[in-house]
């Protein structure tokens, strides 16, 4: 089994849209968007809904102002502030720590769990694919992010697929971290700005200190030449493949607002090198194995 | 009253905006860095995008002050433990556990409730400083800046967030610069904010991610305008969701490849096209006349 999550640090760099033209070339792959809390993948793919599931991720604490006697123990302990002065939990400030209900003297702290999202199986023009959608100001989108891909991995045991296709969320923190670990290997899509580069490096980092080989892909590599060719140096001297540069093109906007990925909507050069991009990916991830 | 007129040359008042986007690489940083350019003194930039930040690189800031950002974990002395399991019973984050005459912490992975240091019958728990990242400040030209990079391999980054937060100064215009996206880092950089830009593309996927970042503010009651870039690619259905809304839309910038080429060597939207400066100050204006 080979699973390649695509990265770029930088949000906006065309992850998605290179997330979804590889679904439209790719054989015998399950696909997840593990970017959930600003998911996008599903515009392009239609899913048709198979199966759904709460995310239940932690707790929440809740006063019973009938029980409480205003003793203020609560209020005291809690690190976050979440508690205001008239003994009402702020749900966005709470943590989830549990301290006040322990030290409740009266026990009047609820602490249910949250269902903090749901994750779905469904079937696309291309496939199968795994998705999810974080409630919104919802915790723990690094939990909703591993099991959007543990779910990927059972589905392609299941259907006896060999790869994985990931569309992992921008940054460096908690869900890229869950959305790359274990991962074959990571694509980075960038694009030649300062911002691009300054990104890359860190997400380079993200990615050697979890040693996981790295691909590199510069988008729209004509916007900037020079700028280009200074991340093509950076990705030679840091042990990153360089696997192709993709040109500026309009038509990548026009084939999103026609719901498709651009590998279907049009034969251009934008098309040309996201293939030649997914067939070098293929042979890289082969040649892994 | 006092509070609302601010000593900035704008004459408009102090208040705290934060520029968010729900989708990554709508141009977020580029308004946050031209407005607080446009805007004459009395302007603090905060860049909270703390995973990637960006506004370092066109505001080239000189920075005077650089900290290391903690955050407190417990630090167990074998001594006086008694192993009793308290401290894991009480744990909601599996940060802390007791097996047998040993007591494993997992740092990453604690949030700093401090609830084993509370619940343990020893004593035996104290605090120790794990980092999280850096935190630098400094000034450019007149606007004065902070930011917070996160350590690389580290996944916590609402704390370090809220530490530049703590660097709001209430005398002035304080802009910041989200991070993308609608989870817990984008509502501890909203949080507090008088006024929310929410910087889009008339995309399909610009208007999803839009949607999603509009929930999340009103979710927080923060008042909030939208700001439509490259307004000329694409379709119309961000005006038409902002009008069906009653959103109002504060400025369209049109799709400008001097700009882009611009923003792709650090230099600010500002600076080719000057005449950019009157509009942002306008769109200030505008935001100061809805908050009030």
């Amino acid at each position: 089994m080979k699973e390649l999550t695509i990265i770029s640090g930088k949000g906006g760099t065309g992850k998605t849209s290179v997330v979804a033209s590889f679904a439209a070339i790719a054989r015998n792959k399950v696909l997840a968007d593990a970017d959930v809390d600003a998911a996008d993948l599903h515009l392009i793919l239609t899913p048709a809904i198979k199966h759904e599931e709460d995310f239940k991720g932690g707790r929440t604490a809740q006063i019973n102002p009938e029980i409480c006697t205003e003793c203020g123990e609560c209020l005291e302990r809690c690190q976050f502030n979440a508690i205001s002065p008239d003994f009402v939990v702020d749900k966005i400030d709470c943590e989830g720590c549990g301290v006040c209900v322990y030290f409740c003297p009266v026990e009047a702290i609820d602490f249910p769990q949250n269902i903090c999202g749901k994750w779905y199986i469904s079937d696309t023009r291309f496939g199968p694919v795994v998705h999810a959608r974080l409630g919104i100001a919802e915790e723990n989108s690094g939990l909703l992010v591993s099991l959007v891909r543990n779910q990927a991995r059972v589905l392609a045991e299941e259907r006896r697929l060999d790869t994985i296709i990931v569309d992992g969320p921008p940054g460096i923190g908690c869900p890229v971290i869950a959305s790359i670990t274990g991962t074959s290997a990571v694509l980075i899509v960038t694009e030649p700005t300062l911002s691009g580069l300054h990104d890359l490096e860190r997400v380079r980092g993200l990615a050697a200190h979890f040693k996981i080989p790295t691909l590199a892909c510069v988008n729209k590599f004509d916007l900037n030449e020079e700028m280009s060719n200074r991340i093509a140096d950076y990705c030679a001297r840091n042990r990153i493949e360089l696997v192709g540069r993709i040109p500026y093109d309009t038509a990548v906007t026009y084939a999103m607002v026609a719901g498709k990925s651009i590998v279907e909507f049009s034969d251009g050069r934008v098309s040309d090198a996201i293939k030649d991009i997914w067939h070098k990916v293929e042979q890289l991830l082969r040649d892994k194995d | 009253m006092s509070q609302v007129r601010g000593d900035n040359d704008t004459g408009i008042g102090r208040m705290v905006i934060c520029i968010a986007s729900g989708k990554g690489g709508t141009g977020k940083t580029t308004i946050a860095t031209n407005l607080a350019v446009s805007l004459n003194g009395g302007v603090q930039l905060l860049d909270c995008d703390v995973e990637e930040p960006n506004a370092h690189l066109f505001m080239k800031p000189e920075i005077n002050h650089t900290e290391t950002v903690e955050i407190p974990v417990p630090e167990v002395d074998l001594d006086r433990c008694d192993f009793c399991g308290k401290c894991y019973e009480i744990c909601q984050f599996s940060a802390i556990t007791v097996i047998g005459e040993k007591v494993l912490t997992f740092p990453e992975l604690c949030h700093s409730c401090k609830g084993c240091m509370m619940v343990c019958p020893k004593e035996a728990i104290s605090e120790k400083g794990r980092a999280l990242g850096v935190l630098e400040k400094g000034t450019s030209g007149s606007v004065e800046f902070v930011h917070g990079r996160l350590r690389i391999g580290e996944a916590m980054s609402p704390p370090l967030i809220d530490r530049v937060k703590e660097h709001i100064d209430p005398q002035k215009i304080a802009i910041i610069d989200a991070p993308p996206g609608t989870s817990c880092p984008v509502i501890v950089a909203l949080k507090g904010s008088d006024f929310a830009i929410l910087v889009t593309e008339p995309t399909p996927f610009g208007l999803n991610d839009l949607k999603l970042a509009v929930e999340a503010i009103r979710i927080l009651k923060i008042p909030l305008g939208i700001i439509i870039n490259r307004s000329d690619v694409g379709d119309d259905q961000v005006a038409k969701y902002a009008r069906e809304e009653s959103i109002p839309i504060l400025m369209e910038i049109p799709d400008d490849r001097k700009i882009a080429e611009a923003y792709s060597r650090g230099i600010m939207m500002v600076d080719i096209r000057p005449e950019m400066k009157d509009e942002l100050r306008a769109v200030y204006e505008k935001i100061a006349g809805l908050v009030g």
